[in-house]
């Protein structure tokens, strides 16, 4: 194992991270509930009445995040994708399949879960990083 | 009234979600997949994401736990299911699969997808497309974490 120094950013991970713990923290004190990413989408995929519109506000919020950051902090996101337009698709539909079967993903079981100490998301977190780590093993080095 | 503030700060903490992707580098795959690469050139980032993330949230959850009601009304609604299930792992393991394919997991994609990214788009897309699938074939009834 070799660590990367170039792109390795300790600090503004570890600042970024705890503002995902604080944002949790607000969402279950604020409004009772997880702050998980596919929970939260998923309730729109086929929307019930009077359980929509707090739904939406949020992802409006995730959505428009870039923008203010870019207007308050000067922030851009860097984003980067090495997958092709099929490669893409499939992604999505593992992981819409996935987080829906498997009841969350890295905000429900990975952020909120490990935090509330849940053996359910402890094991659901090891088993998609082992998924992720066998998957990019496969496509970087064997195929 | 109260609605009206409850929704307002839906978006306030969805902006501040999005905005803590965006600073630890979470809404960029490739970093993602640098993380998860642990054959090549390793970025150890993600761990420090998780810690800070970990650490704010289980004083978070320790403070919820001595609550019953939410801020905005209603009870808490923290699982309580316990047991380890198929699905579970199952679910997990595709999940995974496919975020190390592209890189992105919900969150980072619907946030890049806010940046104007197209590829976030299609992305997007193909997962509410997976949910539906799962959600019309496998679960319907069940609930999220």
């Amino acid at each position: 194992m070799q660590i990367d120094w170039l792109t390795f950013t300790p600090i503004p991970s570890l600042l970024g991270g705890m503002m995902l713990g604080l944002a949790v923290t607000l969402y279950v004190l604020l409004h009772g509930r997880i702050l998980g990413i596919s929970g939260i989408v998923s309730g729109l995929v086929h929307p019930k009445k009077e359980d929509w519109s707090w739904r939406l506000a949020f992802i409006i919020g995730l959505l428009t995040a870039p923008f203010l950051a870019a207007l308050f902090f000067g922030i851009l996101p860097v984003i980067e994708v090495d997958a092709n337009w099929l490669t893409v698709i499939i992604a999505g539909l593992l992981v819409g399949f996935g987080v829906q079967y498997g009841s969350g993903c890295t905000s429900g079981h990975g952020i909120c879960g490990l935090s509330r100490l849940s053996p359910r998301s402890l094991v659901a977190t090891l088993s998609f990083m082992t998924a992720g780590f066998l998957v990019v093993f496969i496509i970087r080095h064997l195929i | 009234m109260k609605k009206h503030f409850s929704l307002i700060s839906q978006y306030a903490i969805g902006i501040l979600f999005g905005w803590g992707l965006i600073i630890s580098g979470m809404t960029n795959p490739m970093k993602i997949q640098n993380f998860l690469d642990l054959a090549g050139l390793w970025d150890p980032s993600l761990i420090f994401v998780m810690g800070g993330a970990v650490i704010v949230g289980l004083a978070g959850f320790y403070l919820a736990g001595k609550r019953s009601a939410a801020f905005f009304g209603g009870a808490l609604q923290i699982p309580t299911r316990r047991d380890i299930s198929k699905p579970l792992v199952i679910g997990s393991f595709i999940f995974g699969a496919g975020w190390g394919i592209a890189g992105f997991c919900p969150g980072p994609a619907i946030v890049a997808l806010g940046a104007g990214h197209l590829k976030a788009l299609v992305f997007v897309i193909a997962m509410l497309a997976g949910m539906h699938l799962c959600e019309r074939f496998f679960t319907g009834h069940r609930k999220q974490v």
